[in-house]
């Protein structure tokens, strides 16, 4: 039965997918994020394009809503956010994380 | 210096667990510290290149390349793992009887080294390139340098003595249960490999369906904390799992103890132990 689920989940699973969501920018520069405070819609699938400004690499990591990307110095990278609900989610670079954090809000 | 550490150590123990098992697991095979250096050197050669080639990875795919690449090298340690386990359950135990009979080494069981061996490369290029990076990041960056370079030269050995503990955990288990609890083991991370995979492509958005959090166990243990961490390279533990990924270990867990009886009633129909 659990095999039946899995067979169909990934069915679904390579469904195309249609994403039409909202992309919002955010740089890095000297470790740190600007801005550091990103207000996006509750229960919204949400696109972040992260730019690091910076010549080291950084990993763009929020425990918070489950994010892990590492972004080369000078290149930029875009992030999913699965929808969200609304309230604060803290996100750090975990190269620099004594500068480099922020918070996004989702409202 | 202790974020260095901290950085390095965290990779290496993540990797170091996989080696560790990988070794425990093909204990009394002739050969398998060869294969297992070999997974090691090219894991850490591949580290390199994903290094190299990470802002073209993450270019590609329109900006997916990263998770596509982790989901990609994932699924298949997962179906190697998944070979792994239903060969040891047709040899296992042939296997097991005829180390305690020689009391030596024995040659039979190439294959299954071959495959853990790709388990051990897929790895260590999955961690170790995020410490190519980090350092690569302290070279570039220049300040402070030596200090850092410290922290991670310790975090390296502070995070192989961590994993050469699990090691020598394991291998202390009397011979006849050592495939089992290996197996187990490689069981188990092969079901949170599969959800940690389905995680990266609800990342890269290739998968929209049952993504909400089937449950929020942060309070308890979060998996940002170094035993979380263990515990979900180990047995997949997560702290907010999707229903997905949910989906994904239990379906991986149910396929791979399917194999495994299928295997063992085709190769012993009635055994009277």
């Amino acid at each position: 039965m659990r095999t039946l689920i899995g067979l169909f989940a990934l069915l679904i699973i390579f469904a195309p997918a249609a994403n039409a969501a909202e992309e919002i920018a955010v740089t890095i520069k000297d470790h740190k994020f600007s801005p550091d405070e990103i207000h996006v819609p509750a229960k919204k699938a949400v696109t972040l394009k992260v730019t690091n400004a910076d010549p080291t690499p950084e990993e763009f990591e929020s425990h918070d809503f489950d994010v892990e990307k590492v972004i080369a110095g000078g290149q930029s990278a875009i992030i999913r956010l699965q929808p969200l609900d609304a309230g604060p989610y803290r996100f750090y670079g975990e190269y620099h994380e004594d500068t480099a954090q922020g918070v996004l809000v989702a409202e | 210096m202790l974020g260095a550490l901290v950085i390095v150590f965290r990779e290496v123990v993540e990797a170091g667990l996989v080696v560790g098992i990988v070794l425990a697991a093909t204990r009394g095979i002739t050969g398998r510290s060869w294969w297992v250096s070999l997974g090691i050197l090219c894991g850490v050669l591949g580290a390199s290149i994903v290094a190299v080639f990470a802002g073209a990875i993450s270019n590609a795919f329109a900006g997916s390349g990263q998770e596509l690449l982790n989901a990609t090298v994932l699924i298949i340690a997962v179906v190697s793992l998944t070979w792994h386990n239903v060969w040891m359950a047709e040899h296992g135990r042939q296997l097991a009887a005829d180390m305690r009979k020689v009391g030596t080494e024995v040659s039979e069981g190439q294959k299954p080294l071959a495959i853990l061996a790709v388990v051990v490369f897929v790895a260590v290029m999955r961690e170790g390139s995020e410490v190519v990076l980090f350092l690569y990041g302290i070279v570039v960056g220049g300040t402070d340098m030596g200090s850092l370079l410290a922290g991670g030269v310790l975090g390296l050995a502070a995070g192989a003595a961590l994993s050469a503990l699990s090691y020598y955990g394991l291998v202390a288990l009397p011979l006849r249960y050592i495939f089992s609890v290996t197996g187990f083991l490689l069981t188990l991370l092969a079901a949170g490999m599969a959800a940690q995979a389905v995680h990266f492509l609800q990342l890269a958005g290739v998968i929209n369906v049952f993504q909400s959090r089937l449950w929020d166990t942060s309070w308890l243990l979060s998996d940002s904390s170094i035993l979380g961490r263990m515990l979900h390279v180990l047995i997949g533990y997560d702290d907010r799992p999707t229903e997905l990924q949910v989906i994904a270990y239990a379906t991986t867990l149910a396929i791979i103890l399917l194999l495994i009886r299928m295997a063992r009633s085709e190769r012993q129909p009635r055994t009277a132990s």
